[in-house]
Formats: C-alpha cells, sequence, structure tokens
C-alpha cells in the first residue's frame, strides 16, 4: 500500500489523476473502519488532511461554500446559525471524538442511505462541488447519489465542496436512533422552509436505496400554503394538511427490513417526524425567527 | 514508511509502519505507548482516545501516516512532573477503575471536557463521555470521578488541567 499526502489542492488532483483506484482518506472514520476489519486493501490512502484548502468555509453573498473537510465539530461550533439543519444533523453524529474527525465531504463520499449530513443538505437544496485536473463542476444534491453507497464522482474526480444557500426560513432535522448518541440512524428527516421561493424542502434518510426528496410531499405542502395565504399570513397550520404532509413523506420512502428496524417501523417514523418537523419549524416561521 | 511525529511533547521517527495502520497501533506496538487501549478498532468505545493537535480523537480511526508533522499526547503524557492528573488521581480516589480497559480513554476526554467547561453539570457530562464505554463500573463512579477532578481543578490554585 502507498501513502498519498499532498500539501495543496493543486497536488492533490494531480495524485487523484495518477492514482485513480487510491482511496481518498480525510477524517478516517469510515475508511480506517474497513480497513482495521480488512473490508478493504486499497492500493493506496490519499491523505486530504494535508490539503488546508478543504477545511475552510465562506460565503459568497447568499451562498455558503463548505469544504470537503471542515468536521462536524467545527460545523456545529461556526455554522450553527449559517446552516442550521446542517448543523442540527451534525450534531447526533457519533460522538465527540467522531465529530471532532469525521466531515461532511467524507460522508458525501461514503454515501451511506443512513449518513446524516444527507437529509439536511437534500432539504437545503445543495449542490456538490467535484474537482479533477480537467476542471470543476457542481451536481445537484439530488443527483450525487446513484445508489446504495455510490455517487457521481467519477474515479478522477474529488469532492472539494458543498454550495448551499443561506436559509430564507427554519429548518429541522430529526432522528430515530436506539440511543441518544453513537447511533446509526434508524430513519431520518430534514426539513426546510423556503419563504424567498414559496418552498418546502425535504430529505428523507435510512428509508431507501439512497437519500431523497420526497418531491410529492413537497409540491402539495408548497401549493396548500399558498393556497391558504399562509406563507403571508404565518397562521396556524390545520392540522388535517401536517397529517398529510406526513402521509405524503411516507409515501416517498422505499424502506427494508434490517437489524436496525422494519420497513414498517421507518415508514410510520418518517410520517411522525416529518409532521413534528414541520411543525416546530412553522412555530419558529410565525414567531417571525427565520 | 517513516513517520515523524511528536508524542508527548517528545519528537519521533518511526520506521517500518505500514501504510494502513492505525495511530493506536503505531502508538502500542513501535512506539511501547501501550496506555491507549484496543478494544473495538471501530470508534464505538473511546478507549484508544489520544489528542491529536489539542482535539481528542480515536487513535484506532487516525491512520499513522496522519500522524505526520503533527501533535500527539496520549494518557501517558497527561502526568505533571511524573505525578498523578488530579483527573487521573479522581479516577482512583472515585473507585471508577475495575478492569481498566476504558480508563486510559475516559481520562483523556474528561481532561478535555473540564479544560473546555470546568463547570460541567451532568448532562453536559454525560454528553462528552458518550463515546467512552465502560463495562464494568456502570458509569456512577466514573460521573463521581469527573465531579471530583473538577472540584479539585477548581481549588488547586495553577492546576492547569
Ligand atoms: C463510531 C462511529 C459512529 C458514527 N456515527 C455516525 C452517525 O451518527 N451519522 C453518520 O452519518 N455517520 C456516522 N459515522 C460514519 C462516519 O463518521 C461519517 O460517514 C463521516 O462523515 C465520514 O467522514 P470522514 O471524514 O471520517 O470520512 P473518511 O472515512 O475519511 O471517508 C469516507 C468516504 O469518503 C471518501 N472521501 C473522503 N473525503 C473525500 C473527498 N474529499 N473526495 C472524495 N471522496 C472522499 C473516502 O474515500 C471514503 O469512501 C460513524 C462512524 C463511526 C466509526
Ligand atoms: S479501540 Fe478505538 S474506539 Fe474502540
Ligand atoms: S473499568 Fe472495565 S471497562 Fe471500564
Amino acid at each position: 500500500m502507498e501513502f498519498l499526502a499532498p500539501t495543496t489542492w493543486a497536488d492533490a488532483l494531480a495524485v487523484r489523476q495518477e492514482h485513480p483506484d487510491a482511496l481518498a482518506l480525510t477524517g478516517g472514520t469510515d475508511v480506517m473502519v474497513e480497513i482495521n476489519f480488512d473490508m478493504r486493501r486499497p492500493p493506496a490512502l490519499l491523505d486530504l488532511t494535508g490539503v488546508r484548502e478543504l477545511s475552510d468555509w465562506s460565503r459568497d453573498g447568499d451562498v455558503v461554500r463548505l469544504g470537503a473537510g471542515v468536521t462536524y465539530t467545527r460545523v456545529i461550533e461556526e455554522l450553527g446559525d449559517v446552516l442550521p439543519g446542517l448543523a442540527m444533523a451534525a450534531r447526533t453524529v457519533g460522538s465527540p471524538q467522531i465529530r471532532n474527525r469525521g466531515t461532511v465531504g467524507g460522508n458525501l463520499g461514503a454515501a451511506s442511505p443512513a449518513g446524516d449530513s444527507h437529509p439536511p443538505l437534500l432539504a437545503g437544496g445543495a449542490e456538490v462541488e467535484l474537482a479533477s485536473v480537467e476542471g470543476t463542476r457542481t451536481v445537484p444534491i439530488e443527483e450525487f447519489y446513484t445508489g446504495v453507497k455510490q455517487h457521481a464522482g467519477r474515479p478522477d474526480e474529488l469532492i472539494s465542496a458543498i454550495l448551499v444557500r443561506s436559509p430564507s426560513g427554519p429548518q429541522q432535522f430529526s432522528k430515530i436512533g436506539t440511543r441518544n448518541a453513537m447511533v446509526i440512524s434508524v430513519s431520518a428527516f430534514g426539513l426546510a422552509l423556503h419563504p424567498d421561493e414559496q418552498r418546502i424542502g425535504t430529505g428523507i434518510g435510512s428509508a431507501a436505496p439512497t437519500p431523497r426528496r420526497a418531491v410529492e410531499a413537497e409540491s402539495f405542502l408548497s401549493s396548500a400554503l399558498d393556497d391558504l395565504g399562509l406563507w403571508e399570513s404565518r397562521g396556524a397550520l390545520p392540522d388535517s394538511l401536517t397529517r398529510e404532509f406526513g402521509d405524503r413523506v411516507k409515501a416517498a420512502a422505499s424502506p427494508i427490513d434490517d437489524v436496525r428496524g422494519t420497513a414498517a417501523y421507518r415508514l410510520h417514523s418518517l410520517a411522525v417526524m416529518a409532521r413534528r418537523t414541520l411543525t416546530w419549524a412553522w412555530a419558529d416561521y410565525a414567531g417571525g425567527i427565520t | 514508511m517513516r513517520v515523524t511525529t511528536t508524542v508527548n511533547g517528545e519528537p519521533y521517527d518511526v520506521d517500518d509502519v505500514w501504510e494502513g495502520e492505525s495511530l493506536l497501533y503505531m502508538l502500542r506496538e513501535r512506539m511501547g505507548l501501550p496506555g491507549s487501549k484496543n478494544a473495538c478498532e471501530q470508534g464505538e468505545c473511546g478507549s484508544c482516545t489520544v489528542y491529536v493537535d489539542g482535539l481528542p480523537a480515536c487513535a484506532c480511526l487516525v491512520a499513522a501516516g496522519q500522524a505526520q508533522g503533527h501533535e500527539i499526547i496520549t494518557v501517558e503524557g497527561l502526568t505533571i512532573d511524573d505525578e498523578l492528573h488530579p483527573v487521573q488521581q479522581a479516577f482512583i480516589e472515585a473507585g471508577a477503575v475495575q478492569c481498566g480497559f476504558c480508563t486510559p480513554g475516559l481520562i483523556v476526554q474528561t481532561h478535555d471536557l473540564l479544560q473546555r467547561d470546568p463547570h460541567p453539570d451532568d448532562a453536559e457530562i454525560r454528553e462528552a463521555l458518550a463515546g467512552n464505554l465502560c463495562r464494568c463500573t456502570g458509569y456512577e463512579k466514573i460521573l463521581d470521578a469527573v465531579r471530583l477532578a473538577a472540584e479539585r481543578l477548581d481549588t488547586v490554585s495553577g492546576a492547569q488541567p
């Protein structure tokens, strides 16, 4: 095995080009488990922690550019107001030790349906920035996940950043697990209100082969809010509406039975989480908190 | 490969490191620092917790090569002038050590907690130690130890965690 440790982004891309079979390594919280347990023996590790550009975040007007190597701890400490949904999800990841090393870029690289970054990124309408020596492209987040633990990045590419618009309304995240820490989600849900576009964003975790939006539930709710004039009035949501939204989110999932939970439980919990996160987010919106 | 790193303030050049091995393996098997324990190798138990550039991490999930040029502090590095650190002393006195396998990780994690927050409440202690499993003590004595260490560090003047 080789250990490749570039210290600049240009070098990292050049090394990537030369070694398309090298396994990228950032926080190591997925990669090292696989290596320790002999589940993976890549010909080379491409350590990206020496590349400073990856661990920065910045704001350009309306858009937040989150470097792929920013850890969960920093998302929580620095981005609680800027990317609230993602920060809520980050607080539920693993343990302090895992959050100190694990990154959002690594979560995308692993592309597990259970990854906690995915629901808020889907709800927030993020884009993933992929780079190679040939250049940089962005992929809308819902097109990034291509299969179970598969994503749209090519072997010569690295994930450089995640681009997310600053929120124009409240965001929420909810996750079901067997305890309050150190838990892979049984199911998870992210919600974002986008009052500027009079639109709802959603993200479902652990309840389909890939993370996915509940597209039909989004448009149902967006137009119901429109019809009832609720975006302007910020009035109370009818119970029938939150329940219907929950049912439509549930209809968007296609979970399986596994050791963490049954498909039936996942569906039920999704409907409940969708209803609750909507109620919480709407209470913030009604109270003028964005 | 060779890894050049600083552990507990001492510079080291470690040779013949396998590219896929963990920092935990390098510390224990190549550097004679067996304080950090290997119990799960998958980040679940926290008994391998060490500081990497001042932040606690599971050494089993840090590649040895990622320690190149960085500063590592292990439980062995917490003693002050060969005296046990107040956190270590508190664990002994509170009866928070039975088999002792989880203890080094808990001590590093507690050390970090008290450095950031000298007066944690019980919820904060539990949250900080959520990634450290103990199969012996039932955690009550561990919570006692953290509270005792917090008190001691507060009253002993000059004792910096
Ligand atoms: C004890 C424990 C608890 C956990 N709990 C949770 C949890 O609650 N929620 C959750 O979502 N996850 C959890 N995880 C999984 C893991 O921590 C996350 O997926 C984390 O985000 C991975 O980030 P990393 O930087 O450590 O990635 P790494 O392990 O370094 O890499 C992960 C994958 O991404 C690829 N990769 C890394 N960086 C890049 C890049 N820049 N470009 C392209 N590919 C890249 C790697 O090749 C690899 O395939 C847990 C893991 C452990 C060990
Ligand atoms: S041995 Fe590293 S967390 Fe268990
Ligand atoms: S004292 Fe035995 S595992 Fe904690």
